[in-house]
């Protein structure tokens, strides 16, 4: 029932689409296929990744040699088990030239299991999954996001710098909690930190009031999340009710604080995250995208647009520099690999695994916006260890 | 662990269950009574905490928002009973399930389209602000004990009802006899209307009163529809005490293995359900 609604849903958006996009005098069509959830618990960065990608198209289609693009968008639902069926629909059936997705770590691994060491181009907008531009490498896989070391890692040497020795790590035992926790672990201990207790909860539990009370027995110097979405919205609030806040600081990846300050109200004031944007970051590009952004769909863009928008920004300039030729795919890696895209988060390369190598910045909440208070790292580089390109 | 932090933990685990027992007096008493399996139970707890988000965004205030969400949501519940429950009550639970499967998937919808994917939050209201010192760093905030005790207030106000009046006699008899309720000239009809209506109140009510210490996200409704399930069974289906009783015993197993064996925690409670069911495979208090 759900699964037909979604293909009749993608269906006519795609339909939709196609007829927007299709004005130019095709000579060639370039396919797209977009995986991202566009229902469920991850819709929300899902559908905002879309709309940074369809802007980046947009903006580029006047100029694309007259080439036709055609987009075929499926919902991944956020479900890892659909993942191989979708991305194999896409390579097999639609024979696209690039893939957009996903936004769920879990559906890019069963992407990539299809996708790998073949000739379409695949683009990751967000999923941070260590493996992607790890041990799964792949010289046809890009990632515009972040590989979940990134946002983390600085933080070891911003709490030590800080003064913070004992600190308390807590996020979910999945893929991006745990590779989040051990990057910050890495630069924490490297620099003679010591973590008083690392807690792993099952993947989405929310009942954090536990541990919150737990945090207060054991009064560390600082504690060190990653929570995102709802659950980043319930923690944060929850350790401000519990009167934590002001008393023991609250650190954590960037994603505690992104698209959940409206819903944290005054209990994120003062929280200490780094990432590799931020709304308020002052880069030329940043401003203008963010204007566009709004002018199109009426509301600001999120760090899910950003990296949409990325995506696109990718695939329009390789489509440039290759006069929009895309029938030679080793071509098509060749450019993208040397690609400097200059990205609202400040311009970025790929590193030999196909990660950016960017900025990651300090961020605190003061006011209800997260305010960039200094660079944590500059051009950091995933480490993207068992990747053999 | 201190003796200090052990209290604290026992009392989060008694605040998380007396939530569970509220969400889950509302299944089972529809489930026991009515014979419906109601999947979309879960999603008027969704119902309930969206509308308060949205009543409490336009109007500011917090009891006009709970007393508007209430309403709507009561509406909602004798709509739903006469359009659509009603033709279910002789078939079987299959096609209950079926049908409220897709009411799950509606809801889901609507709350997309209109209230959008971000995760929202409703503040504390001012009065219940601030928390009570616990230990020397940390407060217990005023509002869980609010919280804690409005769900104690229903849970006295639900046995008595049920119990002591009139009405909790027609619904008890109709439980265990409807043919005969309805020849002794009770309007059948109406009284389950009620309880549909009543039962998927309490559900809103927890979604309401829940708001401002949990996050408004899509999917929310189907996060506490199991542990609820596993509650309703545990308790033994249709009876209130048991749903007491093991929502409790599910809040304090699960605030303590959380703190335990934070690994084991999402499992515990259904090892718990297949423990109670291998002693008493009809739950605790059963009838």
């Amino acid at each position: 029932m759900s699964k037909c609604a979604t293909y009749f849903a993608a269906l006519a958006l795609g339909f939709f689409l196609s007829l927007s996009s299709s004005i130019a005098f095709a000579s060639s069509v370039i396919k797209i296929g977009v995986m991202q959830p566009l229902t469920g618990v991850y819709a929300g960065p899902g559908q905002s990744g879309l709309n940074g990608l369809l802007l980046a198209l947009k903006e580029y289609e006047t100029n694309a040699h007259q080439n036709e693009i055609d987009l075929i968008i499926l919902d991944t639902e956020a479900k890892p088990a659909r993942a191989p069926e979708l991305a194999t629909s896409l390579l097999e059936q639609n024979k696209v030239d690039f893939v957009v997705g996903p936004a769920h770590s879990g559906v890019a691994m069963g992407m990539i299991n299809v996708l790998r060491e073949k000739d379409t181009v695949m683009i990751i907008p967000n999923a941070g999954a260590a493996a992607a531009t790890g041990p799964l490498c792949s010289p046809n896989i890009f990632r515009t996001s972040f590989s979940s070391w990134q946002p983390s890692y600085p933080m070891g040497k911003v709490a030590l710098q800080k003064g913070y020795r004992d600190v308390y790590l807590i996020s979910w035992n999945y893929g991006m909690g745990r590779e989040s926790l051990e990057a910050f672990e890495e630069s924490f201990k490297a620099g003679g930190g010591n973590v008083v207790k690392k807690v792993l909860l099952p993947f989405p539990s929310t009942n954090f009031q536990p541990h919150i009370s737990d945090i207060a027995a054991q009064d560390p110097d600082a504690v060190f999340v990653f929570f995102a979405g709802g659950g980043a919205t319930k923690f944060v609030k929850d350790y401000d009710a519990s009167g934590l806040r002001g008393n023991i600081p609250l650190l954590g990846s960037g994603f505690l604080t992104e698209g959940t300050l409206e819903a944290q109200g005054e209990a994120a004031e003062g929280v200490i995250t780094t990432l590799h944007y931020a709304e308020q970051l002052e880069v030329q590009k940043n401003l203008e995208f963010r204007e566009a952004f709004h002018n199109e769909y009426g509301h600001y863009p999120d760090i899910y647009a950003v990296q949409g928008y990325d995506a696109g920004q990718a695939i329009i300039i390789t489509l440039n520099e290759l006069k929009g030729d895309v029938s030679d795919k080793r071509a098509v890696i060749d450019v993208m690999e040397k690609l400097t895209i200059d990205s609202p988060r400040g311009a970025f390369t790929f590193s030999r695994a196909h990660n950016p190598v960017q900025n990651i910045y300090l961020r605190e909440v003061i006011d209800g916006a997260n305010v960039v208070t200094g660079i944590a790292a500059e051009a950091l580089e995933d480490p993207a260890r068992g990747c053999k390109l | 662990m201190t003796t200090e932090l052990f209290i604290v933990q026992v009392l989060n685990g008694i605040q998380y269950g007396l939530l569970l027992f509220l969400i889950a007096s509302g299944l089972t008493l529809v489930l026991g009574v009515m014979g419906i399996l109601n999947l979309a139970h879960g999603s008027m707890y969704m119902v309930g905490a969206y509308l308060m988000w949205y009543f409490v965004t336009v109007t500011g205030s917090f009891t006009v928002s709970a007393a508007l969400s209430v309403t709507i949501v009561l509406s909602l519940g004798i709509l739903i009973e006469r359009v659509l429950i009603q033709r279910f009550y002789n078939r079987n639970h299959l096609d209950q399930v079926l049908l409220t499967i897709g009411m799950i998937f509606v809801f889901n919808s609507l709350q997309s389209i209109l209230f959008g994917n971000d995760p929202y939050g409703v503040s504390v209201p001012d009065a219940l602000d601030g928390g009570i010192p616990l230990t020397n760093n940390s407060t217990y905030p005023v509002y869980r004990i609010f919280v804690a005790v409005i769900c104690v207030g229903i849970a006295g106000l639900l046995y008595f009802v049920i119990g002591r009046t009139r009405l909790g006699m027609m619904i008890r008899a109709g439980e265990s006899n409807r043919e005969m309720v309805e020849a002794l000239g009770v309007n059948i009809k109406s009284l389950y209307t009620i309880v549909f209506a009543f039962g998927v109140m309490l559900a809103a009510i927890a979604g309401i009163i829940a708001s401002p210490v949990s996050s408004i996200v899509p999917g929310m409704g189907e996060s506490v529809l199991i542990t609820c399930f596993v509650v309703v069974v545990i308790g033994g289906m249709g009876s209130i005490k048991g749903a007491f009783i093991a929502a409790l015993l599910v809040g304090l197993i699960s605030t303590f293995f959380s703190i335990l064996m934070p690994s084991m925690a999402n499992m515990i409670i259904y090892i718990f359900m297949i423990l109670v069911l291998l002693i008493k495979p009809q739950g605790l208090f059963a009838k």
